[in-house]
């Protein structure tokens, strides 16, 4: 084990992958310099032919990646912020998402659309959205939404093996946080959740960014009144691991979905409607979404904040869970 | 085009002559038998022919092999037919059943077949641009003289990622020839009322050869699909031809339905442009010179309808899909 950030945790798992598989190729806006850091070093070290700039043209270079791909590549597309994948979004809604389907199965894609989302960074709302709602409406295209390091770089390599495209959406304002990765090689397979904290009293489902501000949350609530909070993380949006937040609600009999996306169509109402659908029964409270508002995101950090979920916005969507009795 | 590397002008031997004109015939005659059965009721969706552009395809396609790479357009079938695929395949794709080329889940706007580097006719105006220049960088990695083509329409000339691949084509030298086929209307608007220029002079800027040609001449396309292939495969990067053609049929077939009695085109053109069938010009040409005769020609006929007879039964008589591939094609190795 060692103590690494995120995005050094995504740079070591694209470095591995890369020198593992000479199919694997990426190209993206900024991928040599790489304002982000998680694709530094790798121009240098696997070469020009591998490693590309491309122009900022986002619909040809999303389509691109479906051709490569489609010729026999692992292509690993970088979109740079959640928000290009609006420009580039006809080649991943008609082409990327579809094609395989629609040739009856005779293409393979493997593609891992990289971008980082969210919040939280006064950059206002051009470059602060969270895309995957979209993204996960559209049926052939995985989600991968990792919170801690080690995640991160297990999700990625899986991602990158995977023969489908899949989008590894990173919380832009946490390339800095660190947590431990484990030593060697490992892959986390897509689809698995991961229970982070272990609880009684209610279930809160964290997706990407908010699992700090969850966790955070339980703590203060354990203090505050010995409430037990159980967070688990999805991981995976596309597939979701239904069993393992059915599980835990089972347990708890209340459940709050923390999302930085826009509440309307969120991955928590989704996750908000499968638990009311097929865990209905062990419901002892509704359903809680903790999530931005339906406006876009403001630039002055005081508005930001104003909206944006936190570990107090969560806790206090906890108390109220916790408190409900039927009338 | 002047063919600045080969010190000898391209031949093309009897046995390709023939085999292009037969090539022409067949795509026309599937074609004519599919507008049948569409005005009969028996297609399922809508079916947008190719009559009157075979040459291009053709012409094309002729200096292509599996490995190479095509993309094509929401009017499909013929490059489809002239990459090689399969026409029982394709048909029974139209049909919607089990047996065609994607297992009836795409039908004739979305023919493909991957295993002859067909990577599909496609439904949106422009997304083969994208599709072949990723297919291009792949054959430029593989380094081994591959080449990726992609046919589009005018109407694609309008989207903005033609700009972006020419752009990038240039700047990494793709083995990526753009065939622009325009046939004078984009959908039901003339192509001339929504393009400024000439399409073949969007290459100028990017350092990329650009070329109109007479698209209904098939000699005149395979002698420029031969340069730009050349070209292509030497690593010396994209071209961008401009083939004038016509559509005979409608954007769609049974389309005046739809349009209720408005007109986006006289007659009297239509009737122009079928004197300048591809396939009367190249079998009189080649009549002409001595490479075939009228007995040549009516056994060539009799062989292709008999193929088209023998592809609208088999589609006719194959079994309809399984339900259970709608959920096992989304995903390669998971469950949506």
């Amino acid at each position: 084990m060692a103590k690494k950030r995120i995005i050094q945790a995504i740079n070591d798992g694209l470095m591995e992958e890369m020198a593992r598989d000479p199919k694997v190729i990426l190209f993206g806006e900024d991928v040599e310099i790489s304002l982000f850091g998680d694709t530094r070093g790798l121009h240098s070290k696997f070469g020009p032919a591998r490693v590309r700039n491309t122009p900022i043209s986002e619909n040809l270079l999303t389509g691109m990646a479906v051709g490569a791909a489609a010729a026999g590549y692992r292509v690993i597309a970088h979109l740079m912020f959640g928000n290009f994948v609006y420009t580039g979004f006809d080649s991943i809604a008609n082409q990327a998402a579809k094609l395989r389907f629609m040739t009856g199965g005779q293409i393979r894609l493997p593609i891992t659309y990289m971008a980082v989302y969210g919040g939280g960074k006064s950059i206002a709302a051009q470059h602060s959205d969270t895309p995957y709602p979209l993204l996960m409406n559209l049926g052939g295209i995985n989600v991968v939404v990792p919170s801690s390091p080690a995640d991160a770089k297990g999700l990625l390599k899986a991602a990158i093996r995977n023969d489908n495209p899949t989008f590894f959406l990173q919380a832009g304002g946490r390339g800095g946080e660190l947590g431990e990765v484990p030593d060697g090689e490992y892959v986390t397979p897509l689809g698995q959740a991961d229970v982070k904290r272990i609880g009684t009293d209610v279930t809160i489902v964290a997706i990407g960014a908010m699992v700090r501000p969850a966790l955070r949350a339980a703590e203060i609530l354990e203090k505050e009144s010995g409430l037990s909070a159980e967070v688990v993380d999805p991981r995976t949006l596309v597939p979701l691991d239904e069993a393992t937040i059915l599980a835990s609600v089972a347990k708890t009999g209340r459940l709050v979905v923390a999302d930085e996306a826009r509440d309307r169509c969120s991955a928590a109402s989704h996750i908000a409607a499968i638990v009311c659908d097929k865990g209905f029964a062990s419901l002892a409270a509704p359903v809680k979404r903790v999530t931005v508002p339906d406006v876009a995101m403001p630039y002055a950090p005081s508005l930001e904040q104003s909206i944006f979920p936190d570990a107090q916005r969560i806790a206090a969507a906890v108390r109220e869970v916790a408190q409900y009795r039927r009338s | 085009m002047k063919n600045a590397h080969t010190d000898t002008p391209p031949r093309i031997d009897r046995a390709q002559s023939i085999g292009m004109l037969e090539r022409m015939l067949l795509i026309r005659r599937v074609e004519e038998r599919l507008g049948e059965e569409f005005k009969a009721g028996n297609l399922p969706g809508g079916v947008h022919l190719y009559i009157g552009e075979e040459g291009i395809a053709v012409g094309v396609c002729a200096h292509l092999t599996d490995r190479d790479w095509i993309a094509s357009t929401h009017r499909g079938h013929g490059h489809f037919l002239a990459k090689g695929g399969d026409p029982n395949a394709m048909v029974a794709e139209i049909y919607g059943r089990k047996t065609g080329i994607c297992r009836g889940m795409g039908g004739s706007m979305h023919v493909a077949d991957v295993s002859k580097g067909i990577l599909g006719a496609n439904g949106i105006v422009g997304a083969g641009i994208s599709l072949t220049a990723g297919a291009a960088l792949a054959a430029q990695l593989d380094g081994k003289g591959a080449v990726a083509v992609c046919f589009f329409g005018d109407g694609a000339a309008g989207q903005g990622v033609l700009m972006e691949a020419l752009n990038v084509g240039a700047l990494w030298k793709l083995p990526l020839v753009l065939v622009c086929e325009n046939n004078g209307y984009s959908e039901y608007t003339r192509a001339d009322a929504v393009t400024a220029g000439t399409i073949a002079d969007r290459a100028k800027p990017y350092g990329v050869p650009g070329a109109v040609i007479n698209g209904n001449d098939v000699i005149e396309v395979w002698t420029a699909a031969d340069v730009a292939i050349k070209r292509a495969r030497r690593g010396d990067g994209p071209t961008l031809i401009e083939a004038r053609t016509y559509r005979t049929r409608g954007h769609i077939e049974a389309e005046t339905a739809f349009l209720q009695g408005g007109s986006y085109r006289s007659q009297e053109e239509i009737e122009q442009w079928k004197g300048r069938d591809p396939i009367v010009l190249y079998s009189g040409r080649l009549q002409a010179d001595g490479v075939i005769d009228a007995q040549v020609l009516e056994q060539m006929d009799a062989r292709v309808c008999a193929t088209v007879q023998a592809a609208f039964e088999f589609a006719e008589k194959s079994e309809l899909p399984d339900v259970s591939q709608v959920f096992e094609s989304m995903f390669a190795g998971q469950r949506p």
